[in-house]
């Protein structure tokens, strides 16, 4: 699928300034997004940052304050979940305990006058896409919490609905059953083509499933784009931090594509950033790179000192010291095959290049809570 | 929800409220203002009263407390055998009106009493009897919180006081007993404000030593003087609700102690804790069935003490001027009422607090009339009923003199405890229920009556078990506002006791504790039955 082709010119669901309040607190501030036909859109932030409320919203679980929620074209904002069309997926899996398992997934098609036959002929197809064709028979404390979830699954798209809502629907289990499962629910959402939102916590599951990522944080929407765009080109500070891992430089912009770091002046892009103000420099560990040999007239090379390095099995994570000044300490991923290559040592001297195009350049301090 | 809501407002609060204002009323219904208290407080012998309650109730608290402590110690800490046998025994008196100690002790230490000389010339009419009698029909209740409290304990804390060498005496004080403490506190208030209120025990035991239930009772049975009994019951009042208060609070703190790593205690077999343990127990053990077991001979003899052969005469209650056979199966008929509609009540009550999503100042206000009848004595909800329901005015007025007034008094009285097992049963089921319902388009009904009733049919029953039993055995709620055609057994007792009939109040009071015991094990089988076909999922 290209990115084209996923922009249908009318978005399936469109959320418009979508506020929700509890009492003082402003758990969403006029929220606006479009998702399109066939999307796998995550909702990712830290906890409290709204992305379930918002997800319940769309649900119609709890109505929001003010805004408008739009599906298929329809103005849903004010119907009760049983009037919108969606199927949804719990962490706690929320299997009713006393029904089997085929029960549990005819659930919904018993609701709509289907022919008992044809109930259960769709049960077995969806034990089948599910991978767990025998078990209708058992309960659900019977069932691994892996294959819980994969009922929950099954339940949610019994009835075909237009929309899929996941909320943290992995966070539950083991980190092996996590990943497989996070391969197989991706699979299963390409094949029936179901418009999906998946709220989590976890960046990895975002990176790896989603078409888009939405990255939320204290009621708004940091940014909005591919796993690509969020990794690559952070927009903010925020979403620069909370994404994978950032070194966090504090600097003056001293000129046009120049930024004062310490004794360094770095070459980067500095957009719209005045002389005199004061940014934060951001650079990825595995985008600095060690060198061997220097020429004088490169751009962005600096003297470090290796001061520590934690072994993490194909790759390296080592703290460099800037020059004299041993307080900013740099992190660099460094291939394992490169550290025996050029048998990089704790304590060595070295040089280390940081490309322009992979820095990022934001206004002001950063808060880091470590 | 505005139904039940309405429901508890005019069981509850109205009742309450015209109970108040009563308080405050002249015999004309002419406003007085505090007169009625004046004249309370200035009258020694009514004063005298809450005097001798108080006194009567902190002593058998006291004493129940380290029994129940000791006697709950050893069936979870101790590998002493029989434990069944002991938990069994524990829970008879729960079977009976609190009638029946004062029955039985009559018989045991009355003037013509088999054990009289143990007393060495005291009377057992007074606060010996009260507080032998107290103590015995509240045991269960204290000993029930007691080992829910020594229960919930983490086997890890005593592993980590063995590795440090501890001592059992310090790890005694410096674990057991802290980990227990709020389960102590909270027994403490549950069998200090039963005791303070109930009125069964110092009727027929206390003679001439007068305590505020026996009051409220003669102020209003024998002297009609509704005015002055609805002081003393503002009086009784308030240290029940104290304690209730203070008990809330505790049981709150009580719940963050486990942590959901905790290991549970395991005790190993140590001969002679367990044996010292085996020995307390039995004499525990044998003085409850000496208790209840007086009362059954009691019921078999002819005439007591000067023909001692066995009849069954003192079962023909049609003789008997207290209450026929008709009051036993009135019992009957308003206990399974109680439990069937006050189950269905409750049940649909916690539903909505625990499940609604709207609404949430009206929920959370609910829940808080519901836990109001746990601290209204039932002396003092009968008494605000008449105040209430007999006013012509009133459109309920219709109820009053029938068989509703008193199922309506008794599930009331009885609500709060109900209402928690069934909020406890719903807690426990997934909160996301209702929305994946919602989801699939089924009605909230449909997830009603498919999941939610059936995960929680287990918690129903033990609820209309519950009622079932206080409602045999209650004699406080209902002694002001049963009518002719509607006796009950707990009060034939009563009656029967007041006429000089003891041995028919005997006999009335075991048929009551056979009833009940048939009662709990009909619930057991049909407990099991349920969990074999409906509950199969549980177990897996």
């Amino acid at each position: 699928m290209t990115a084209d082709a996923k922009h249908a010119p009318t978005p399936y669901l469109r959320l418009f300034d979508v506020t929700k309040r509890f009492g003082d607190f402003i758990a969403l501030k006029d929220i606006s997004l479009e998702i399109y036909e066939g999307e796998f859109v995550c909702f990712l932030g830290p906890s409290g940052c709204g992305k379930t409320t918002l997800l319940r919203a769309i649900a119609g679980l709890d109505i929001q304050t003010s805004g408008t929620v739009e599906q298929n074209g329809q103005d849903v904002s004010a119907l009760p979940p049983y009037e919108r069309d969606f199927g949804i997926v719990f962490q706690s899996y929320a299997l009713f305990p006393n029904l089997t398992v085929a029960k549990n997934v005819a659930y919904g098609l018993e609701n709509r006058k289907i022919a008992k036959r044809d109930v259960r002929q769709r049960v077995a197809e969806l034990l089948q896409l599910v991978g767990l064709p025998d078990q209708g028979d058992k309960y659900p404390r019977q069932l691994s919490g892996g294959q819980q979830q994969r009922i929950a699954l099954a339940r949610a798209i019994a009835t075909s609905p237009g929309l899929l809502l996941l909320d943290e629907p992995l966070s539950a289990l083991d980190a092996k059953v996590r990943v497989h499962l996070r391969h197989e629910v991706k699979q299963l959402q390409r094949r029936l083509g179901i418009t999906t939102v998946m709220v989590t916590h976890d960046q990895e599951e975002a990176l790896t499933m989603a078409d888009r990522i939405v990255v939320m944080n204290q009621g708004v929407i940091e940014q909005i784009g591919t796993p690509e765009d969020i990794y690559r080109k952070p927009s903010t500070s925020f979403v620069a931090d909370f994404i994978g891992t950032m070194n966090f430089v504090a600097g003056t912009a001293v000129g046009p594509d120049r930024v004062r770091c310490g004794d360094n002046v770095l070459a980067c892009e500095t957009s719209d950033m005045r002389e005199g103000d004061v940014v934060t420099v951001a650079v990825r560990p595995e985008d600095i790179v060690l060198r061997e040999g220097v020429s004088e007239s490169e751009e962005n090379v600096f003297s470090v000192r290796i001061d520590a390095m934690e072994f993490l099995g194909s790759y390296v994570r080592a703290d460099l010291a800037l020059e004299a000044r041993g307080d900013q300490i740099l992190r660099a991923d460094l291939s394992i095959n490169l550290v025996r290559r050029m048998q990089i040592a704790e304590g060595d001297e070295r040089f280390v290049n940081i490309p322009k195009e992979r820095i990022r350049v934001y206004q002001g301090t950063v808060n880091r809570d470590v | 929800m505005l139904a039940i809501g309405a429901f508890l407002v005019v069981c509850v609060l109205l009742p309450l409220y015209s109970m108040l204002s009563k308080s405050f009323e002249n015999a004309d219904g002419d406003f007085i203002g505090l007169a009625n208290y004046a004249d309370y407080f200035s009258t020694p012998a009514l004063f005298l009263s809450a005097i001798n309650s108080l006194y009567v109730s902190v002593t058998a608290s006291v004493i129940v407390l380290v029994t129940a402590f000791v006697y709950g110690y050893a069936l979870t800490r101790s590998c002493m055998p029989f434990k069944w046998f002991f938990k069994l025994v524990a829970l008879v008196p729960l079977l009976t009106p609190s009638l029946l100690s004062g029955i039985s002790l009559v018989y045991w230490f009355g003037k013509q009493g088999v054990a009289k000389e143990l007393l060495f010339g005291e009377l057992i009419y007074g606060p010996i009897g009260i507080i032998i009698g107290s103590a015995y029909w509240v045991f269960p209740h204290a000993l029930m919180i007691v080992i829910t409290a020594l229960t919930i304990t983490d086997a890890r804390l005593y592993e980590a006081a063995t590795a440090l060498r501890t001592g059992t005496l310090r790890t005694f004080f410096t674990i057991t007993l802290p980990g227990c403490k709020y389960g102590l506190i909270s027994a403490g208030f549950v069998t200090f404000t039963l005791i303070f209120t109930d009125f069964g025990v110092p009727k027929v035991i206390g003679g001439n030593y007068n305590v505020l239930a026996t009051d409220i009772y003669k102020q209003v049975i024998g002297q009609q003087n509704f005015e002055m009994g609805a002081v003393v019951s503002m009086i009784l009042l308030l240290p029940a609700v104290l304690a209730f208060t203070v008990d809330r609070v505790v049981q709150k703190k009580q719940v963050a102690l486990l942590s959901a790593q905790a290991v549970p205690y395991r005790p190993k077999p140590k001969r002679k804790r367990d044996l010292c343990m085996l020995v307390f127990c039995s004499i525990v053990a044998a003085l409850i069935l000496l208790m209840i077991g007086m009362a059954q001979y009691a019921a078999l003899i002819t005439f007591w003490p000067y023909n001692l052969e066995f009849t069954l005469a003192n079962y023909d209650f049609d003789l008997a001027n207290g209450g026929g056979w008709d009051s036993y199966f009135n019992s009957i008929r308003m206990a399974l009422y109680t439990a069937a509609f006050g189950t269905v009540i409750i049940f649909f009550g916690a539903y909505l607090v625990e499940k609604g999503r709207r609404f949430i100042a009206g929920r959370s206000i609910f829940h808080a009339i519901a836990m109001l009848p746990l601290a209204v004595p039932g002396m003092v909800l009968g008494l605000s009923y008449i105040f209430f329901f007999n006013n012509p005015s009133n459109p309920f007025n219709f109820i009053y003199g029938t068989m509703a007034i008193l199922v309506v008094a008794t599930i009331t009285h009885f609500y709060t405890v109900s209402h928690l097992t069934a909020v406890t049963a719903l807690k426990q089921m997934d909160a996301e229920f209702e929305s994946v319902g919602a989801s699939l388009k089924a009605p909230f009904y449909r997830t009603f009556a498919r999941v939610t009733v059936p995960v929680c049919m287990p918690a129903a029953l033990d609820i209309s078990m519950y009622l079932f039993l206080n409602a045999m055995t209650t004699v406080s709620a209902v002694v002001f506002i049963y009518s002719s055609d509607t006796t009950l057994a707990s009060v034939a007792v009563l009656n029967m006791d007041d006429q000089g009939e003891i041995a028919f109040a005997a006999a009335m009071a075991m048929m009551i504790a056979y009833t009940c015991a048939g009662a709990r094990i009909l619930h057991a089988l049909l407990t099991r039955s349920i969990m074999r076909t409906t509950q199969a999922w549980r177990t897996s």
